[in-house]
């Protein structure tokens, strides 16, 4: 297989143009999809015997946990590829996640703390799942203000990707957190080995949610990504043209 | 409607949560392209002032 074709992401103007393409159509298919799951998950999926109508909590609790998960996954292979291969969109595309990816930890936890106030009768509990869960909004928060604390853009690549690499770490803990220890936090209900542990009335709008917020991350990531190049770039006759001044005389 | 509103008494829990993941969702895109926008503005500036230069 030939990858030249991946070499011209590596250009500015073309991964700027790309993602300009791109954008919208995550977003409104993310917009699509995102319609559909709230109907499903609040409307249509049935009242939980146990739980009544609070376990409606999952549909935006769930995907904000995955996709903070997802996040800083991508985030981390993208930091991992711009230091070894010295590709500077890889960065670029790291950097664009770390705020997305901090916002959804955040969603995370707090629509958990509110979910577990009715069912588990506490706010918050130091239960593995949820302390892990608290270490990647930390690793977040610490790449984006060591990204914003070192003046050169090239320093501040490189130190804040070993910092994205070594909290991956931390994936595999949160994702399995709820085997290893016998805690409070309910182990997964639909990432299993022996299947979805939820009738498909219930588990389709939460997948449907999934893959909305899947398309959204991409989304924003994409246009977050744009902005950064815009900020590196010096100069050339593309940004000229996409900022809307004449040629240059020369 | 009332009774859907209502949550089964959960409705403080529920809708919360709802607001609070909607909200940041929105946030996320009108923060993104905000920077977008003032990333286009910044480049034209800074290219103009290398021209004045």
């Amino acid at each position: 297989m030939s990858w030249v074709w991946l070499h011209r992401f590596g250009s500015p103007p073309y991964f700027y143009r790309f993602a300009g393409r791109w954008a919208p159509w995550f977003t409104g298919v993310a917009l699509v999809l995102l319609a559909v799951g709230l109907y499903g998950g609040l409307v249509v999926a049935p009242v939980d015997y146990f739980q009544s109508d609070a376990y409606r909590i999952i549909y935006v609790h769930v995907p904000a946990s995955y996709l903070a998960l997802m996040t800083y996954t991508w985030m981390a292979i993208a930091a991992a590829v711009g230091l070894i291969w010295r590709i500077k969109i890889a960065h670029t595309v790291a950097a664009a996640c770390a705020p997305a990816g901090a916002s959804f930890t955040a969603v995370s936890l707090a629509t958990g703390m509110i979910w577990g106030q009715p069912t588990w009768g506490t706010w918050w509990a130091w239960d593995p799942r949820i302390v892990s869960q608290l270490f990647v909004l930390f690793f977040f928060l610490g790449y984006i203000a060591l990204r914003g604390a070192i003046e050169d853009r090239e320093r501040a690549d490189r130190a804040s990707a070993v910092l994205a690499i070594v909290g991956v770490v931390n994936v595999p803990i949160v994702h399995f957190s709820v085997d290893w220890w016998n805690s409070l936090h309910q182990a997964p209900t639909l990432m299993r080995a022996d299947g979805p542990k939820m009738p498909m009335s219930m588990a389709w709008p939460l997948l449907v949610m999934i893959a909305a917020y899947t398309f959204y991350f991409v989304a924003i990531m994409l246009m977050r990504s744009r902005a950064e190049v815009l900020r590196r770039e010096r100069g050339g006759a593309w940004l000229r043209q996409e900022v809307g001044l004449p040629e240059a005389v020369r | 409607m009332k009774e859907f509103l209502n949550m089964s008494g959960y409705a403080g829990y529920v809708w919360s949560s709802y607001a609070l993941a909607i909200g940041v969702l929105l946030l996320n895109v009108w923060l993104a392209r905000r920077q977008l926008r003032q990333a286009r503005e910044q480049a034209r500036r800074r290219i103009a002032m290398q021209d004045g230069a």
